[in-house]
């Protein structure tokens, strides 16, 4: 075999490797959309499931997707920005900092299905909120805990040194300059990372099931329970329910997901 | 040096970062409302004798400075020295122009509310007046809203001025402020440092012997004579006597550009 030849299989072979990442993307989606389509309509957004099919919509699942979500996201902010303004900020390199960095990466490795466990056992159970948008969020906050917080690092580390030295130089203090000139610096970059996070919080299942509850109701309080839409999916789907429902329910999931991402593209193109 | 009283007055300084012995035994007095340049070859250790002035290389890790400087007689690295408010006494501007990604106002104004004033039309005042003695008011009076990253190169330096000018320092220390500029603003901003020189202790660090030239009263050669050695100050006069009749002959290669 020529050099040549070899040289072209070898390309081909690494194309189709890549492209093949494209087309399951595609094929997925596509998947997705054709089987889904036909169970969408307005009513499927606005109304509640009725009858032994759990026929007519989704409404309240979409609620408490949206709700559980929104507490994680209330709930990780202060802790992941704190940890991390930390991190990059005041620690000095040390045993410390890379005892937090590594509590960060194992975090993140965590199967989401032990998080769920744990927030049964803790939040529902030992700290008794019972199933609820309050125990589901603050699961969730843990599984976005290590996400935020090592995107908002990165983030801070990425603002120019003459910021901080321009803001030294005039007499500002070392808090001064972090809360008025490196973290605005910082924040559309923490903002892309807070989304991608909360993307990744509305398409989890294991987590929510567990410490959210599986009653479909619509939240209105912190304790209330109320089931997601991934786990509304999950239940239509393995029990045989509807599979045209869970279609429809993940294509709405989806798109939601999908929104966010790029939403989260979008906001990071923006800076600078 | 004759009698003269200094602003700044630094005496025996030696400065280490971690094992490397970077300046050694410098003293100098920095006289009030002239122009003091510092010259000498690239990693000589003008700019880190610079942030000594104002304990920026306090940022550094693993700096250590010995002997005195006083500011008005009074030592800065004294223990109850709060670097904030030195800083706010000397201000700095940088090599590179380092305006905030923030309104050319807020850029303006951001010294004024770090250190408490909150009051708008007071702050609308100080802004309107440090844009104007930094020589930068009538070609953003009209847009002081927009980003001061928006600005070029030579205004967003004029802007880093008129940030220092409006916290109302005592000294100014410039560290190459005209090596990332283009020719007519570095015209500006000399002519600028003319008019300040009459309010504010001016420091310069310049790499440019025809600037000291142009813009300086007195002028101090540092040069460190082999890498390893840690810089000392060569010599210390007048910018005049400095470079027509320099005493020593290492000043005098150095500015008739037989190294460096």
């Amino acid at each position: 075999m020529s050099k040549r030849l070899a040289n072209n299989i070898a390309i081909s072979v690494l194309w189709v490797a890549a492209a093949s990442t494209v087309f399951v993307l595609a094929w997925l989606l596509a998947y997705v959309v054709v089987k889904g389509l036909p169970a969408l309509s307005w009513s499927f957004v606005t109304q509640w499931p009725t009858g032994v099919t759990a026929s007519g919509g989704i409404f309240p699942t979409i609620v408490a997707t949206v709700y559980v979500t929104a507490v994680g996201f209330v709930l990780v902010i202060p802790v992941a920005i704190g940890a991390a303004v930390y991190l990059a900020e005041y620690a000095a390199s040390g045993r410390f900092v890379n005892v937090i960095r590594f509590a960060a990466d194992s975090l993140a490795s965590v199967p989401s299905i032990v998080f769920g466990l744990f927030g049964l056992a803790f939040f529902v159970y030992a700290l008794g909120f019972k199933f609820s948008m309050l125990s589901g969020g603050l699961a969730l906050s843990l599984m976005m805990l290590p996400l935020v917080m090592r995107t908002t690092e990165e983030a801070i580390r990425a603002v120019p040194q003459g910021y901080r030295l321009g803001s030294y130089g005039l007499g500002g203090s070392k808090w001064q300059t972090v809360r008025r000139v490196v973290l605005p610096a910082a924040a559309p970059r923490i903002a892309t990372g807070i989304i991608l996070a909360m993307g990744r919080a509305a398409g989890e299942t294991a987590v929510v099931m567990f410490t959210a509850g599986m009653a479909i109701n619509a939240p209105i309080f912190l304790t209330d329970p109320g089931r997601t839409m991934t786990s509304h999916l999950y239940v239509l789907a393995m029990e045989g329910i509807s599979v045209k429902n869970a279609f429809g329910t993940a294509l709405l999931l989806v798109g939601m997901i999908l929104s966010f991402n790029l939403f989260a593209r979008w906001m990071a193109g923006r800076r600078g | 040096m004759n009698g003269d009283t200094f602003k700044i007055n630094v005496e025996h300084l030696d400065f280490h970062y971690g094992d490397f012995f970077a300046l050694e035994d410098i003293s100098v007095g920095i006289r009030q409302y002239a122009t003091t340049a510092f010259i000498g070859p690239s990693g000589c250790g003008k700019s880190t004798f610079l942030r000594c002035l104002n304990r920026m290389n306090d940022l550094i890790p693993e700096t250590k400075v010995e002997g005195k400087i006083t500011l008005d007689g009074n030592d800065i690295y004294a223990p109850d020295v709060d670097t904030a408010s030195l800083r706010r006494r000397v201000g700095m501007i940088f090599q590179a122009p380092n305006p905030f990604p923030m309104s050319i106002y807020d850029n303006v104004a951001y010294g004024p509310r770090i250190h408490g004033t909150t009051n708008k039309a007071q702050l609308d005042e100080i802004v309107e007046k440090s844009l104007t003695r930094a020589a930068l008011w009538k070609e953003v009076s009209g847009k002081l809203n927009t980003s001061g990253l928006a600005l070029s190169g030579g205004q967003q330096q004029r802007l880093c001025i008129a940030r220092v000018i409006a916290v109302d320092p005592e000294v100014l220390l410039m560290d190459e402020p005209c090596s990332a500029i283009d020719p007519t603003s570095i015209q500006k901003i000399e002519d600028l440092m003319d008019e300040l020189k009459s309010k504010y202790t001016i420091v310069i660090v310049t790499h440019n012997m025809q600037q000291a030239a142009r813009v300086s009263d007195w002028t101090a050669f540092f040069l460190a004579e082999h890498a390893d050695r840690p810089a000392k100050l060569i010599e210390y006069d007048k910018t005049d006597t400095m470079f027509t009749n320099p005493s020593d002959k290492r000043t005098e290669d150095y500015i008739t550009g037989r190294f460096g």
